[in-house]
């Protein structure tokens, strides 16, 4: 897919709450003696939740794309834990960085591609000069049942991209874009459940590998590219080994998935997880550099996009605090004080 | 403007008091003060209480309460204005009485804090500052007083036994109070060890929680000759307020509104600190009594823990400070305060505080605030005759 | 219990801490104020604070109010602003036994307080020590 004019990413910004548990901890408690899919992930404070990461995240993108926030016409909050089911959360984001009132927003749900689903609407108002700057948020402040496997990687954190249309001041523009959609119940969550479920193995194979590979290659094909036309790969990251072994499967080598493989160290943050991927890449790359970025939503599908940095991503970047000093930004809890800041208690 | 008497006295002990109602408890306090004053009725009633409408759920204490005294029909009203509702109900009296509108007035105060939990109770206190950016924070009232108790420490380098010296002196005072809640000593190590609420506040820096009702009658001082020493002469009453919150004040460790009241009550009354032979001052925590000792002019700036500390206060010191147990011991029913603050000075300069007696007490003054010296109420009361 | 209204008309200035400015004599209030109590002027606007600061004094809550038991405890200080304008805030973050008088701040967007699980959010602005 290709907007009638070029379109790209003016500003972007990224945040993790600064609390960390290892998976060493969780494996202690449980009694497991597995390999941990992961070392460690990012865990919410008592005071944080999906609205507050999306909001420090937009501030971050707003003060790297210099615009007024007045100019911009919508604002999506991609997540599966928003506080709120009826109440959108870009609402709150809009008043906290004084964007009302003429927007446009709403909550998306795609389970962990909802993030890069915004970013296709965003690119939508963007390339057909409905709006001025649009933008989409990927977060998320995960669900994980005690005990499950998924405790182990579930994690937090979000970014927000402002997507304007291609300018000079435009760190990124897009290529091209596309979407593969299909019904597959890999993992979902029914409505007022606490927790989600998922079909164990059956999220590999037929869910993951399929719709991630089958974007990105046809999203290459489209675009007349090979994985050599490209700097960087991001897809999504529910633990360690997918993603490697998805990029693999794409013709992409390790080198090339490294710089957006946040997962090791923050977790799965779900809608945020390819978004962080791709801010954690602009954080360092050149302009001229391709990145190839395929997101991934259980129920299911996957958004593939190619971008192509500029030049105002040197002076852009440095605008506000890049991703790895959020990741690095860190405090150790032990698992009582993981329940207690995860709401998992009831008192 | 007429001089005024207080010529009847009464009050409650401070306490739980489970099983009697705030409607009660101001009755009991105000008929101990009728009887007192040896008169029957009176024609105007000021009700000093902060959170009736929260605790109880009860407003209108002005009818509610006349009504309960058996008075309907004369002129009342509840007086607000947070801890110091006592105080300020007081000065209501007094006007009332000043001004030549009424002979004979009653002032009570009433609090009734074990109608809910503590959580509530802290919640009701916060009302006394901005609700919507302070209490909005979830600072709570010690909260506050902790902010200036640390500062406090860090610019004058006060050290933490000399700030809790005021709660020792309290208790040590209550043990003779029949009223008080708290009939005990306490030792500075007890304070010093006791569990942080607010840090660096410890438990035993604060005031507790209890039930109290306290009463005035106030007439023209003219009307009460005939009564001789039992009528005490209110030689000034005066309220100011301040800046109200904490952090759009000029200076955190000046009261300036204790500043205010107490020098224009020293105008007024033409006395000076040094003429003043009995205080009450406003500890609901050690800090808070200690920079109200600055305030009014007892210590220097800076210096009031030390002057404290070194027993300036004692019964036998340079200034006896809250002689019947202050907020810490007598106890902090909170409306009510102010007015057992006046009953207390009444008591010594009648020469009625039994074993803390302070011969010859001549002058006495009493203290009272609302908030964080938001408002603050100085009483400066003198024997006749 | 939590008046709709009341948090609703606060956002502004709550979220995106926006005080008001004394056109006169430039006196900045927080929160909002309608009147200048410095030259008596009624001719305020709007005016939006500096979200980085110094703390002045803290404490930390032990005992909360209603509302703040989930949280606590929880420190709470008096925040200096770059431009002199001073605020009451909780500050988040780091350990409690590091926070010490003089730490530079920033503002962050956090969750304070909500009306039970089925009542609304109210969201304000706390400070957190600089990222840098």
């Amino acid at each position: 897919m290709k907007p009638l004019v070029d379109v790209g990413v003016v500003g972007y910004g990224s945040y993790v709450p600064m609390y960390r548990i290892k998976t060493s901890e969780i494996s202690r408690v449980w009694g497991r003696t597995e390999y941990a899919p992961i070392e460690e992930k990012s865990l919410t404070a008592l005071d944080e939740d999906t609205i507050t990461i999306s909001c420090e995240a937009a501030k971050y993108a707003l003060l790297r794309a210099q615009i007024d926030p007045k100019d911009l016409g919508a604002i999506y909050v991609g997540s599966e834990s928003h506080p709120y089911a009826v109440k959108p959360s870009g609402t709150v984001v809009a008043a906290a960085i004084g964007a009302f009132p003429f927007i446009l927003s709403a909550d998306y749900e795609f389970a962990c591609k909802a993030g890069t689903e915004a970013f296709q609407t965003c690119i939508g108002l963007v390339g057909s000069k409905m709006v001025e700057y649009a933008m989409g948020i990927g977060v998320d402040t995960s669900q994980g049942r005690p005990q499950d496997e998924l405790e182990y990687t579930v994690g937090c954190g979000g970014a927000a991209f402002i997507f304007g249309e291609k300018t000079k001041d435009t760190v990124a523009y897009l290529e091209g874009s596309l979407s593969y959609v299909t019904d597959t119940p890999d993992f979902w969550r029914r409505d007022i459940q606490m927790y989600p479920r998922h079909g164990g193995r059956f999220t590999g194979e037929p869910a993951y590998f399929r719709m991630i590979v089958s974007a990105g290659t046809a999203l290459m094909k489209q675009l007349g590219l090979a994985p050599s036309d490209f700097n960087y790969v991001v897809v999504h990251q529910p633990n360690q080994r997918f993603p490697i072994e998805a990029c693999r499967q794409l013709g992409f080598p390790l080198e090339k998935v490294k710089q957006g493989l946040l997962c090791p160290v923050i977790g799965n943050t779900y809608a945020g997880s390819s978004p962080m991927g791709l801010a954690a890449i602009l954080d360092v790359a050149k302009p001229g550099e391709r990145i190839l970025m395929v997101s991934y939503g259980s129920g299911a599908g996957s958004d593939a996009f190619s971008f192509v940095v500029q030049d105002a991503i040197l002076a852009k970047r440095d605008l506000a605090p890049k991703t790895d000093v959020f990741i690095n930004r860190k405090c150790y809890v032990d698992y009582a004080m993981y329940l207690r800041q995860r709401g998992e208690i009831k008192v | 403007m007429r001089k005024v008497a207080i010529i009847g006295v009464g009050c409650t002990k401070v306490g739980e008091h489970w099983g009697t109602s705030l409607r009660d408890l101001f009755t009991e306090a105000a008929l101990a003060a009728l009887s007192d004053a040896g008169i029957e009725k009176v024609e105007a009633l000021y009700v000093g209480n902060m959170f009736s409408g929260y605790v109880q759920e009860q407003e209108h204490l002005g009818a509610l309460l006349a009504d309960s005294i058996g008075m309907p029909g004369i002129s009342a009203a509840k007086i607000e204005g947070a801890c110091g509702s006592g105080g300020v109900a007081v000065h209501a009296g007094y006007l009332a009485v000043a001004s030549g509108m009424f002979d004979y007035v009653l002032v009570g105060g009433v609090e009734k804090m074990t109608d809910l939990s503590t959580g509530h109770i802290t919640t009701a206190l916060m009302m006394a500052e901005n609700r919507d950016y302070i209490g909005f924070t979830g600072v709570t009232f010690v909260g506050l007083n902790a902010l200036i108790h640390r500062l406090y420490s860090k610019t004058y380098g006060a050290k933490p036994e000399e700030i809790a010296a005021i709660a020792v002196n309290d208790h040590n005072n209550a043990v003779n109070n029949p009223c008080a809640q708290y009939q005990y000593p306490l030792k500075i190590e007890r304070v010093l060890e006791s569990p942080l609420v607010a840090d660096p506040i410890r438990l035993f820096e604060c005031c507790g929680i209890g039930d109290g009702a306290a009463s005035l009658v106030l007439c023209p001082l003219e009307k009460a000759k005939a009564l001789a020493d039992r009528a005490i002469e209110i030689a000034a009453s005066t309220v100011a307020t301040n800046v109200l919150s904490l952090n759009e004040r000029d200076d955190l460790l000046v009261f300036d509104a204790t500043r205010k009241a107490a020098n224009r009550a020293y105008e007024i009354a033409g006395v000076k600190p040094d003429d003043i032979d009995v205080l009450e001052v406003h500890d609901a925590f050690t800090i808070t009594g200690v920079l109200a000792l600055e305030g009014l002019g007892f210590a220097k700036k800076g210096e009031g823990a030390k002057f404290v500390s070194e027993g300036n206060i004692s019964l036998g010191g340079k200034i006896p400070t809250n002689t019947l147990g202050g907020l810490k011991a007598r106890g902090h029913p909170i409306g009510a305060t102010g007015v057992y603050q006046v009953l207390e000075v009444v008591k010594q300069l009648r020469g009625d505080a039994g074993k803390n007696q302070i011969n010859g007490a001549e002058i006495g003054l009493a203290h009272n605030v609302g908030g964080v010296d938001s408002t603050s109420i100085v009483h400066i009361l003198r024997r006749c005759g | 219990m939590m008046s709709v209204p009341i948090s609703w008309r606060e956002i502004p200035y709550r979220y995106r801490l926006i005080g008001t400015k004394c056109k006169k004599c430039g006196k900045i209030y927080y929160p909002p104020r309608k009147v200048c109590r410095f030259c008596g002027s009624k001719d305020l606007e709007e005016d939006k604070l500096s979200e980085r600061g110094k703390v002045v004094t803290f404490t930390v809550v032990r005992s909360p109010p209603i509302g703040y038991e989930k949280y606590a405890p929880y420190a709470v200080g008096i925040i200096e602003l770059e431009n002199g304008v001073r605020v009451m805030s909780q500050i988040v973050d780091c350990k409690l036994e590091d926070i010490a008088i003089g730490m530079e701040v920033e503002a962050t967007f956090r969750r304070v307080t909500e009306d039970g699980e089925s009542g609304i959010i109210a969201y304000g602005i706390k400070f957190r020590p600089v990222i840098k």
